[in-house]
Protein backbone atom coordinates (compact mmCIF):
# COMPACT_ATOMS: atom_id res chain seq x y z
CA UNK A 1 0.00 0.00 0.00
CA UNK A 2 1.44 3.49 -0.58
CA UNK A 3 2.56 5.79 1.62
CA UNK A 4 -0.27 8.38 1.01
CA UNK A 5 -3.86 7.82 0.14
CA UNK A 6 -3.71 7.54 -3.63
CA UNK A 7 -6.90 7.11 -6.21
CA UNK A 8 -7.71 3.51 -6.30
CA UNK A 9 -6.37 1.68 -9.44
CA UNK A 10 -3.64 4.68 -10.62
CA UNK A 11 -0.68 2.84 -10.72
CA UNK A 12 2.67 4.01 -9.98
CA UNK A 13 3.55 7.65 -10.93
CA UNK A 14 -0.19 8.06 -12.17
CA UNK A 15 -1.33 7.99 -8.34
CA UNK A 16 0.94 10.46 -7.12
CA UNK A 17 0.27 12.78 -10.10
CA UNK A 18 -3.89 12.87 -9.67
CA UNK A 19 -3.06 13.17 -5.78
CA UNK A 20 -0.83 16.11 -6.79
CA UNK A 21 -1.55 17.70 -9.94
CA UNK A 22 0.42 20.93 -9.25
CA UNK A 23 3.73 18.93 -9.12
CA UNK A 24 2.35 16.45 -11.82
CA UNK A 25 1.86 18.88 -14.78
CA UNK A 26 5.91 19.96 -14.92
CA UNK A 27 6.48 16.19 -14.19
CA UNK A 28 4.58 15.59 -17.39
CA UNK A 29 5.64 18.32 -19.30
CA UNK A 30 9.29 17.55 -18.69
CA UNK A 31 9.14 13.33 -19.99
CA UNK A 32 6.87 14.58 -23.24
CA UNK A 33 9.58 17.18 -23.80
CA UNK A 34 12.22 14.56 -22.90
CA UNK A 35 11.00 11.54 -24.76
CA UNK A 36 8.71 12.70 -27.29
CA UNK A 37 9.60 15.81 -28.82
CA UNK A 38 11.50 16.16 -32.17
CA UNK A 39 15.08 14.79 -31.53
CA UNK A 40 17.80 12.74 -33.43
CA UNK A 41 17.51 10.36 -30.99
CA UNK A 42 14.47 8.41 -31.78
CA UNK A 43 12.28 7.84 -29.44
CA UNK A 44 12.34 4.41 -29.08
CA UNK A 45 16.53 5.07 -27.88
CA UNK A 46 15.37 7.72 -25.50
CA UNK A 47 12.63 5.11 -24.34
CA UNK A 48 15.59 2.63 -23.71
CA UNK A 49 17.95 4.90 -21.77
CA UNK A 50 14.45 5.57 -19.79
CA UNK A 51 14.22 2.08 -19.54
CA UNK A 52 18.05 1.10 -18.30
CA UNK A 53 18.63 3.36 -15.50
CA UNK A 54 14.69 2.50 -14.14
CA UNK A 55 16.37 -1.01 -14.14
CA UNK A 56 19.62 -0.21 -12.88
CA UNK A 57 17.43 1.83 -9.81
CA UNK A 58 15.46 -1.32 -9.87
CA UNK A 59 12.09 0.37 -9.86
CA UNK A 60 10.00 -2.05 -11.13
CA UNK A 61 7.12 -0.05 -11.86
CA UNK A 62 9.41 2.29 -14.06
CA UNK A 63 11.09 -0.27 -15.76
CA UNK A 64 8.26 -2.89 -17.09
CA UNK A 65 6.29 0.20 -18.31
CA UNK A 66 8.82 1.88 -20.06
CA UNK A 67 10.06 -1.21 -21.37
CA UNK A 68 6.72 -2.20 -22.69
CA UNK A 69 6.70 1.68 -24.42
CA UNK A 70 9.86 1.03 -26.40
CA UNK A 71 8.70 -2.22 -26.97
CA UNK A 72 5.96 -0.72 -28.95
CA UNK A 73 8.18 1.56 -30.47
CA UNK A 74 10.47 -0.84 -31.83
CA UNK A 75 7.72 -2.94 -33.47
CA UNK A 76 8.71 -6.24 -34.41
CA UNK A 77 12.31 -5.59 -33.13
CA UNK A 78 11.07 -5.62 -29.63
CA UNK A 79 13.66 -7.68 -28.21
CA UNK A 80 16.36 -5.43 -28.09
CA UNK A 81 14.94 -3.81 -25.02
CA UNK A 82 15.52 -7.01 -23.41
CA UNK A 83 18.72 -7.29 -24.81
CA UNK A 84 19.89 -4.34 -23.56
CA UNK A 85 18.70 -4.71 -20.00
CA UNK A 86 20.65 -7.81 -20.10
CA UNK A 87 24.43 -6.14 -21.24
CA UNK A 88 24.09 -3.43 -23.30
CA UNK A 89 27.55 -4.12 -24.71
CA UNK A 90 26.45 -7.33 -26.70
CA UNK A 91 23.03 -5.49 -27.80
CA UNK A 92 21.80 -4.83 -31.66
CA UNK A 93 21.96 -0.77 -31.56
CA UNK A 94 24.19 1.63 -32.56
CA UNK A 95 27.89 2.39 -30.87
CA UNK A 96 26.75 5.95 -30.09
CA UNK A 97 23.78 4.55 -28.06
CA UNK A 98 25.97 2.13 -26.14
CA UNK A 99 28.32 4.99 -25.48
CA UNK A 100 25.39 6.89 -24.68
CA UNK A 101 23.96 4.57 -22.42
CA UNK A 102 27.63 3.85 -20.11
CA UNK A 103 27.27 8.04 -19.69
CA UNK A 104 23.72 7.34 -18.51
CA UNK A 105 24.82 4.19 -16.13
CA UNK A 106 27.57 6.86 -14.45
CA UNK A 107 24.33 9.17 -14.31
CA UNK A 108 22.61 6.61 -12.27
CA UNK A 109 25.15 5.86 -9.71
CA UNK A 110 26.20 10.17 -9.14
CA UNK A 111 26.94 12.82 -11.55
CA UNK A 112 30.53 13.07 -10.21
CA UNK A 113 31.60 10.05 -12.18
CA UNK A 114 30.81 10.42 -15.77
CA UNK A 115 34.98 11.54 -17.11
CA UNK A 116 35.90 14.20 -19.66
CA UNK A 117 36.47 10.45 -21.47
CA UNK A 118 33.03 8.87 -21.50
CA UNK A 119 31.67 12.33 -23.66
CA UNK A 120 34.63 12.62 -25.97
CA UNK A 121 33.97 8.63 -26.55
CA UNK A 122 30.29 9.75 -27.40
CA UNK A 123 30.85 12.83 -29.54
CA UNK A 124 33.43 10.53 -31.66
CA UNK A 125 30.64 8.16 -32.52
CA UNK A 126 28.33 10.81 -33.63
CA UNK A 127 26.75 12.38 -30.43
CA UNK A 128 25.92 15.48 -30.51
CA UNK A 129 25.99 18.00 -27.67
CA UNK A 130 22.25 17.87 -27.68
CA UNK A 131 22.13 14.21 -27.46
CA UNK A 132 24.83 14.15 -24.90
CA UNK A 133 22.54 16.75 -22.88
CA UNK A 134 19.56 15.22 -23.26
CA UNK A 135 21.16 11.65 -22.41
CA UNK A 136 22.09 13.24 -18.83
CA UNK A 137 18.84 14.86 -18.47
CA UNK A 138 17.05 11.84 -19.24
CA UNK A 139 18.91 9.81 -16.63
CA UNK A 140 18.87 12.22 -13.89
CA UNK A 141 15.15 12.33 -14.85
CA UNK A 142 14.69 8.92 -14.27
CA UNK A 143 16.83 8.59 -11.03
CA UNK A 144 14.06 11.40 -10.07
CA UNK A 145 11.18 9.27 -11.08
CA UNK A 146 12.30 6.34 -9.59
CA UNK A 147 13.03 7.46 -6.32
CA UNK A 148 9.26 9.49 -6.37
CA UNK A 149 7.30 6.01 -6.95
CA UNK A 150 9.41 3.56 -4.81
CA UNK A 151 9.66 6.35 -2.18
CA UNK A 152 5.61 6.70 -1.85
CA UNK A 153 5.77 2.72 -2.25
CA UNK A 154 3.13 3.37 -5.28
CA UNK A 155 1.01 0.47 -6.29
CA UNK A 156 2.87 -1.44 -8.75
CA UNK A 157 0.79 -3.96 -11.02
CA UNK A 158 2.53 -7.48 -11.66
CA UNK A 159 0.44 -8.64 -14.52
CA UNK A 160 2.41 -8.41 -17.83
CA UNK A 161 -0.40 -7.33 -19.61
CA UNK A 162 -1.41 -4.31 -17.76
CA UNK A 163 2.21 -3.17 -18.76
CA UNK A 164 1.50 -3.67 -22.54
CA UNK A 165 -1.33 -1.68 -22.62
CA UNK A 166 0.44 1.33 -20.51
CA UNK A 167 3.13 1.11 -23.09
CA UNK A 168 0.98 1.52 -26.07
CA UNK A 169 -0.54 3.88 -24.60
CA UNK A 170 2.74 6.05 -23.70
CA UNK A 171 3.85 5.79 -27.02
CA UNK A 172 1.11 6.74 -29.02
CA UNK A 173 -0.47 9.73 -26.93
CA UNK A 174 2.52 10.20 -24.84
CA UNK A 175 2.52 12.07 -21.18
CA UNK A 176 -0.60 13.12 -20.64
CA UNK A 177 -1.17 13.91 -16.88
CA UNK A 178 -3.56 11.60 -14.84
CA UNK A 179 -5.42 14.34 -13.07
CA UNK A 180 -8.81 13.15 -12.42
CA UNK B 1 34.71 22.97 -17.91
CA UNK B 2 31.06 21.88 -18.81
CA UNK B 3 30.82 19.12 -21.33
CA UNK B 4 28.91 20.90 -23.45
CA UNK B 5 28.70 24.39 -24.75
CA UNK B 6 27.46 26.72 -22.08
CA UNK B 7 27.82 30.72 -21.49
CA UNK B 8 30.98 31.12 -19.65
CA UNK B 9 28.88 33.66 -16.82
CA UNK B 10 26.20 30.68 -16.25
CA UNK B 11 27.73 28.65 -13.59
CA UNK B 12 25.69 25.32 -12.58
CA UNK B 13 22.57 24.41 -13.35
CA UNK B 14 22.07 28.47 -15.38
CA UNK B 15 24.16 27.43 -18.15
CA UNK B 16 22.71 24.51 -19.15
CA UNK B 17 18.97 25.79 -18.91
CA UNK B 18 20.42 28.73 -21.06
CA UNK B 19 22.10 25.20 -23.33
CA UNK B 20 17.75 23.73 -23.36
CA UNK B 21 15.07 26.04 -22.59
CA UNK B 22 12.56 23.17 -23.53
CA UNK B 23 13.73 21.39 -20.54
CA UNK B 24 14.17 23.94 -18.00
CA UNK B 25 10.78 25.74 -18.01
CA UNK B 26 9.34 22.46 -16.47
CA UNK B 27 12.50 22.16 -14.55
CA UNK B 28 11.76 25.88 -13.37
CA UNK B 29 8.07 25.33 -12.82
CA UNK B 30 8.79 22.23 -10.89
CA UNK B 31 10.89 23.95 -8.28
CA UNK B 32 9.04 27.08 -7.76
CA UNK B 33 5.96 24.61 -6.98
CA UNK B 34 8.07 22.02 -4.80
CA UNK B 35 10.19 24.98 -3.14
CA UNK B 36 8.08 28.67 -3.05
CA UNK B 37 4.64 27.30 -3.66
CA UNK B 38 2.28 28.06 -0.63
CA UNK B 39 3.29 25.26 2.36
CA UNK B 40 2.62 24.30 5.18
CA UNK B 41 6.08 23.85 5.21
CA UNK B 42 8.30 27.29 5.00
CA UNK B 43 10.31 28.14 2.01
CA UNK B 44 13.38 27.77 4.82
CA UNK B 45 12.17 24.08 5.68
CA UNK B 46 12.11 22.83 2.07
CA UNK B 47 15.25 24.70 0.83
CA UNK B 48 16.55 22.87 4.01
CA UNK B 49 15.17 19.62 2.71
CA UNK B 50 16.96 20.59 -0.98
CA UNK B 51 20.24 21.19 0.46
CA UNK B 52 20.46 18.53 2.65
CA UNK B 53 20.27 16.32 0.11
CA UNK B 54 22.46 17.88 -2.66
CA UNK B 55 25.39 18.05 0.01
CA UNK B 56 24.60 14.21 0.46
CA UNK B 57 25.18 14.26 -2.91
CA UNK B 58 28.25 16.03 -3.01
CA UNK B 59 27.00 18.42 -5.25
CA UNK B 60 28.99 21.58 -4.81
CA UNK B 61 26.90 23.91 -6.74
CA UNK B 62 23.57 22.76 -5.58
CA UNK B 63 24.23 22.23 -2.06
CA UNK B 64 25.92 26.26 -1.96
CA UNK B 65 23.52 27.39 -3.81
CA UNK B 66 20.39 25.95 -2.05
CA UNK B 67 22.75 26.36 1.07
CA UNK B 68 22.16 30.32 0.69
CA UNK B 69 18.97 30.32 0.19
CA UNK B 70 17.96 28.68 2.97
CA UNK B 71 20.26 30.81 5.30
CA UNK B 72 18.42 34.09 3.64
CA UNK B 73 15.31 32.68 4.44
CA UNK B 74 15.95 31.33 7.78
CA UNK B 75 17.91 34.60 8.93
CA UNK B 76 20.59 32.25 10.17
CA UNK B 77 24.66 32.08 8.97
CA UNK B 78 23.81 28.44 8.24
CA UNK B 79 24.18 26.90 11.56
CA UNK B 80 20.66 25.36 11.18
CA UNK B 81 22.05 23.11 7.81
CA UNK B 82 25.28 22.62 9.41
CA UNK B 83 23.42 21.11 12.33
CA UNK B 84 21.47 18.98 10.31
CA UNK B 85 24.29 17.37 8.44
CA UNK B 86 26.16 16.67 11.98
CA UNK B 87 24.01 14.59 14.50
CA UNK B 88 20.37 14.63 12.63
CA UNK B 89 19.15 13.91 16.40
CA UNK B 90 20.55 16.75 18.04
CA UNK B 91 19.77 19.30 15.25
CA UNK B 92 18.52 22.90 15.60
CA UNK B 93 14.92 21.49 14.00
CA UNK B 94 11.56 20.34 14.93
CA UNK B 95 10.62 17.06 15.41
CA UNK B 96 8.66 17.05 12.58
CA UNK B 97 11.51 18.07 10.49
CA UNK B 98 13.89 15.55 12.13
CA UNK B 99 11.48 12.91 10.65
CA UNK B 100 11.07 14.33 7.44
CA UNK B 101 14.69 14.59 6.85
CA UNK B 102 15.01 11.35 8.01
CA UNK B 103 12.65 10.02 5.15
CA UNK B 104 14.84 12.29 2.33
CA UNK B 105 18.13 10.95 3.58
CA UNK B 106 16.69 7.50 2.83
CA UNK B 107 15.34 8.56 -0.55
CA UNK B 108 18.87 9.88 -1.03
CA UNK B 109 20.23 6.52 -1.48
CA UNK B 110 17.00 4.43 -2.75
CA UNK B 111 13.59 5.39 -2.88
CA UNK B 112 13.42 1.56 -1.57
CA UNK B 113 15.28 2.25 1.57
CA UNK B 114 11.62 4.41 2.81
CA UNK B 115 9.90 2.21 5.60
CA UNK B 116 6.36 2.29 6.79
CA UNK B 117 8.29 2.97 10.05
CA UNK B 118 10.01 6.39 8.83
CA UNK B 119 6.70 7.54 7.54
CA UNK B 120 5.07 7.18 11.15
CA UNK B 121 6.71 10.94 10.78
CA UNK B 122 2.91 11.62 11.32
CA UNK B 123 3.11 10.92 14.97
CA UNK B 124 5.13 14.19 14.51
CA UNK B 125 2.54 16.40 12.97
CA UNK B 126 3.33 15.74 9.17
CA UNK B 127 0.40 15.63 6.95
CA UNK B 128 0.55 13.43 3.73
CA UNK B 129 1.24 16.72 1.56
CA UNK B 130 4.30 17.01 3.53
CA UNK B 131 5.02 13.85 3.33
CA UNK B 132 4.72 13.78 -0.47
CA UNK B 133 6.99 16.67 -1.05
CA UNK B 134 9.54 15.92 1.49
CA UNK B 135 10.05 12.50 -1.03
CA UNK B 136 9.42 14.52 -4.18
CA UNK B 137 12.16 17.28 -3.17
CA UNK B 138 14.29 14.73 -2.28
CA UNK B 139 14.07 12.44 -5.51
CA UNK B 140 13.83 15.93 -7.18
CA UNK B 141 17.54 17.29 -5.93
CA UNK B 142 18.52 13.97 -6.92
CA UNK B 143 17.96 14.65 -9.87
CA UNK B 144 19.01 17.93 -10.18
CA UNK B 145 21.90 17.51 -8.89
CA UNK B 146 23.22 14.45 -11.12
CA UNK B 147 22.40 16.92 -14.14
CA UNK B 148 24.65 19.69 -12.75
CA UNK B 149 27.45 16.90 -11.89
CA UNK B 150 26.93 14.73 -14.56
CA UNK B 151 27.67 17.96 -17.37
CA UNK B 152 30.79 18.59 -15.65
CA UNK B 153 29.36 22.61 -14.91
CA UNK B 154 31.41 24.47 -13.20
CA UNK B 155 30.74 25.59 -9.70
CA UNK B 156 32.29 29.07 -8.18
CA UNK B 157 34.11 28.62 -5.43
CA UNK B 158 33.46 32.35 -4.19
CA UNK B 159 30.81 31.95 -1.18
CA UNK B 160 29.67 35.91 -2.37
CA UNK B 161 28.37 34.37 -5.57
CA UNK B 162 26.24 31.98 -3.87
CA UNK B 163 25.19 34.39 -1.10
CA UNK B 164 24.17 37.03 -4.47
CA UNK B 165 22.25 34.00 -5.86
CA UNK B 166 20.54 32.94 -2.91
CA UNK B 167 19.18 36.27 -1.75
CA UNK B 168 17.91 36.41 -5.27
CA UNK B 169 15.81 33.29 -5.45
CA UNK B 170 15.04 33.71 -1.48
CA UNK B 171 13.20 37.46 -2.47
CA UNK B 172 12.08 35.96 -6.06
CA UNK B 173 12.02 32.20 -6.68
CA UNK B 174 12.71 30.61 -9.44
CA UNK B 175 10.83 31.78 -12.53
CA UNK B 176 12.94 35.32 -12.55
CA UNK B 177 15.75 35.40 -15.26
CA UNK B 178 19.46 34.46 -13.80
CA UNK B 179 21.46 37.82 -12.62
CA UNK B 180 24.83 37.74 -14.04
CA UNK B 181 27.70 36.44 -12.46
CA UNK B 182 30.76 38.18 -12.32
CA UNK B 183 33.59 36.37 -14.02
CA UNK B 184 36.35 35.24 -11.68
Amino acid sequence: MAHIPVKEGLPGIRGLVNFRPETGKPLYELAQTLLRTPSTLTEAEREIIATYVSSKNECVFCTMSHAAAARHLLGEDSEIVDKVMENPTNAPISEKLKALIVIAGKVQKGGRIVTDEDIAGARSLGATDMEIHDAVLIAATFSMFNRYVDGLASFTPTDPSTYSEMGKRMAEVGYVPPIQ
Amino acid sequence: MAHIPVPENMPGIRGLMAFRPETAHPLNLLAEQLLQAPSTLSKGERELIATYVSRRNHCKYCASTHGAIAKHLLGDAGTTIESVLGNLQDAAVSDKMKALLTIAGQVQISGKEVTTESVAARKHGSTDIEIHDTVLIAAAFCMFNRYVDGLGTYAPDDQNIYDMIGKQRAQTGYLTPPMPIPLS
